[in-house]
């Protein structure tokens, strides 16, 4: 076998490569290493969960009572806006960027993004565009206060008169945001388009990759049509244009079909690495071959290229004609093949697997059982005669923080514990990982499974004040909001008190197969420098007598040397 | 960086993958997602057209086609010439490739000279209704590509004076070259939509 040596000097002080773990400094600079720019990405990201939380529980403590006594209606406006806004675009899209740029590299076996500088300046774009969104609080008349989609009338009221108003700063933010995300995707697109390991075709990446560039790629195709809307937006805000003003031949529909044509497929942006981490997960923990890797893999384009032709099922009840509702009704409930695929493929995965409940895993199933509720009342919001029924409900509230919470942000937190000890070389406490699972999953259920009952009966959604008969889903509800509150405690002293002064973790802690479980953890600045892997096969063949990658010993034995 | 043993093993070869040479891969990346922003603006015009009653502000019937039509001469024109400054480039004729690229940034610059005038001569404003607000909206989104276009060649211009710049690194001439060819295939849909479609 290969003997390596190595620089002693460099194994002593722990410090293995040039401004390594323990030069704290780098994460709070202009620094062009993807793996900083992702934690950079995960922490600012989980910072803006807490503010958005902590105006989700405002939202709820408002709504415990059927009067608003504690919020006044117009304030209650804003909060509902803002909490939208940062849950979107302050947490969501930077968190999933982080960990798009931890993972990316190291999976395809590059040493870092195509373009690191450009890779920098979309992430130092999030906090320029988080103060701009957050200043919006203190201008006068608040903060954008037209829900997150800022519809066209009331979003280009601007009462006050002010050219500075809290929409403009909303539209600054967003559009920014949208200038980071398109940077973001140029970069993903063109690393793993051209970075691949030798050896790894398409069909042998790890279906994160797959759905990284399926998300990505729905980026660059959507988003420029937000963009487009929003720089409309703005000049009727602004300058006085007529783009969506009746009164002067405008049309404020198009703004809906702009915002929606991005916005819906920005969900699959975000749901799509969350299958990519199901994908992931449910092999190893189940110490089986991922059942229908190549079906799953391509089911990711499939939802990519059907995601652009459904926006109009959020419109069914503006003004649609009927053909147009029928259509989209049609292709919506189309999306619902290739994600059945994936629910299936990860069904047949587990089954009959060696499952491990570790944390990241307990996070994983209950992700995969809130998507398959959430997706059910998809189907059923994609009924034209349902959604009118129910449109602007609680229930389309329920059912979309089924997807975005109770999927996503639980697939976030499973792969922000899988991969810690990877990326910090530390190992987590299970303990408080389980607890921080079981309160998300007691309080994300108590939450939002009692609203759709308020949906169903007729709860309007955005207001302030409701009639009594909603009260007790209300009540159910609010402590089911304060719970999760609750449940960020024993993460965020989990997350920090075992980064400190954790046990230190070995390069595979999960025995998983993958190109970055062959890196030491943390992996060194450059991943594996000049020795790349030749990768034989997809990642997942558990318990196959497939070998990953040529030569996997030389690997294996490196990664240990470097502890 | 680690040093690493000078005899590796026979049956390990380590792969390689190159660090550099994704710029263009990713400019190319980077105009098809800039070529929605100008495609929804496209659709918005063709749809708040096609649904007005009254599409044109009062007291005009159309736009007069003189000056953007010698405008639309100058800028396809333009694409050819800058590929005749490419080539010079690829031949290592530098003063040829300045001096044709140079042309190139005239024309350019008068294809933003003369929008000034159209728009100076026209008697409707951003606030005349939806169509005001879209011809200056798309003239003016794409003006501000063109003037993007010129900046990016006086900067290879610049460039191609300093020492030793070009070994190699044409890929900054490519790009601004493909970059004027979006600009130049965009303004052909454009002129179609705005000024042909009346």
């Amino acid at each position: 076998m290969t003997i390596v040596n190595y620089d002693p000097r460099l194994v002593k002080s722990k410090n293995p490569y040039p401004k390594g773990p323990n030069d704290w400094k780098r994460f709070f600079s202009f620094n062009t290493d993807a793996k900083v720019i992702g934690i950079q990405y995960i922490v600012t990201a989980l910072f803006f969960l807490l503010i958005g939380g902590l105006l989700a529980m405002l939202i709820r403590g408002e709504l415990i009572t059927p009067p608003s006594d504690l919020f006044d209606p117009t304030v209650y406006n804003g909060l509902y806006t803002m909490h939208g806004t940062i849950m979107l675009f302050l947490f969501l899209f930077p968190i999933l960027s982080g960990l798009t740029n931890l993972l990316v590299p190291p999976m395809i076996g590059a040493p870092d993004m195509a373009f690191p500088k450009l890779n920098a300046l979309a992430f130092w774009l999030v906090p320029v565009f988080s103060i701009i969104l957050l200043l919006s609080f203190f201008v006068p008349g608040g903060p954008a206060s037209s829900g997150w989609w800022s519809y066209p009338p009331i979003s280009i009221q601007n009462p006050l008169g002010k050219m500075i108003n809290g929409e403009m700063l909303w539209i600054i933010a967003i559009s920014l945001s949208g200038i980071s995300s398109i940077i973001g995707a140029v970069n993903f697109v063109t690393t793993i388009i051209r970075m691949r390991a030798p050896g790894m075709g398409f069909f042998k990446m790890p279906i994160f990759i797959w759905t990284v560039l399926a998300a990505q790629l729905l980026q660059l195709l959507g988003l420029p049509a937000l963009t487009g809307g929003a720089i409309m937006l703005f000049f009727d805000l602004t300058f006085g244009t007529s783009f969506f003003r009746i009164e002067g031949g405008g049309d404020p529909v198009l703004f809906q079909h702009f915002f929606w044509f991005y916005s819906h497929p920005a969900v699959y942006v975000m749901v799509l690495p969350v299958f990519g981490i199901f994908s992931e997960l449910f092999p190893v923990y189940s110490r089986k071959p991922l059942f229908g890797y190549k079906f799953v893999a391509v089911a990711s384009f499939g939802i990519t290229i059907l995601s652009l032709v459904v926006w109009v099922h959020h419109m069914f009840y503006t003004g649609t004609p009927m053909w147009m509702r029928n259509l989209f009704m049609f292709t919506t409930m189309l999306i619902a093949v290739p994600t059945g695929v994936k629910v299936f493929a990860w069904i047949a995965t587990l089954w009959g697997g060696n499952i491990r409940l570790t944390t990241p895993m307990l996070f994983c199933l209950g992700g995969l059982f809130n998507f398959i509720f959430g997706g059910i009342t998809g189907v059923m919001l994609a009924t034209v005669p349902v959604d009118i029924h129910v449109g602007n409900t609680y229930f389309v509230v329920a059912h979309f923080h089924y997807i975005i919470f109770n999927t996503i942000a639980f697939g976030i937190f499973a792969a922000i514990y899988h991969w810690f000890p990877k990326f910090t070389g530390k190992m987590f406490y299970e303990g408080l990982g389980k607890v921080h699972f079981a309160l998300t999953f007691i309080g994300a259920t108590l939450n939002w499974l009692p609203l759709h009952w308020a949906g169903l009966l007729g709860m309007p959604r955005r207001v302030a004040s409701y009639d009594p008969e909603f009260a007790i889903w209300n009540v159910l509800a609010s402590i089911g909001a304060f719970i999760l509150g609750v449940a960020s405690i024993p993460f965020i002293l989990n997350m920090v008190s075992s980064w400190v002064r954790g046990k230190s973790a070995p390069p595979n802690p999960w025995k998983a197969i993958g190109l970055e479980w062959l890196l030491p953890s943390p992996p060194p600045h450059e991943n594996f420098e000049e020795d790349i892997p030749t990768v034989l096969n997809e990642p997942y063949c558990y318990g196959l007598d497939k070998p990953f990658v040529e030569d996997e010993q030389f690997y294996i034995e490196k990664s240990l040397k470097k502890h | 960086m680690l040093t690493e043993n000078q005899n590796p093993s026979l049956n390990h070869k380590p792969g390689h993958i190159k660090h550099d040479g994704h710029n263009m891969t990713g400019f190319i990346i980077f105009l098809c997602s800039e070529s929605i922003i100008f495609f929804a603006f496209f659709v918005g015009y063709s749809v708040l057209k096609i649904s007005a009653p009254v599409w044109y502000p009062e007291g005009i019937n159309g736009i007069d086609l003189k000056m953007p039509l010698i405008n639309t001469v100058i800028l396809v024109s333009s694409s050819f010439v800058i590929y005749f400054a490419e080539k010079y480039l690829h031949k290592k004729n530098l003063w040829g490739f300045r001096i044709i690229w140079f042309i190139t940034m005239l024309m350019g610059s008068y294809f933003v000279y003369g929008q000034y005038v159209e728009w100076s001569e026209l008697s409707f404003s951003l606030q005349s209704g939806a169509f005001g607000g879209m011809f200056y909206l798309l003239t003016g989104f794409h003006g501000l590509h063109v003037i993007t276009g010129i900046l990016l060649m006086g900067l290879m211009l610049l460039r191609s004076f300093l020492p030793d710049n070009y070994k190699g690194g044409e890929m900054g001439v490519e790009s601004v070259s493909l970059f004027w060819h979006f600009v130049d295939v965009i303004w052909i849909l454009l002129f179609g939509l705005i000024y042909l479609w009346q």
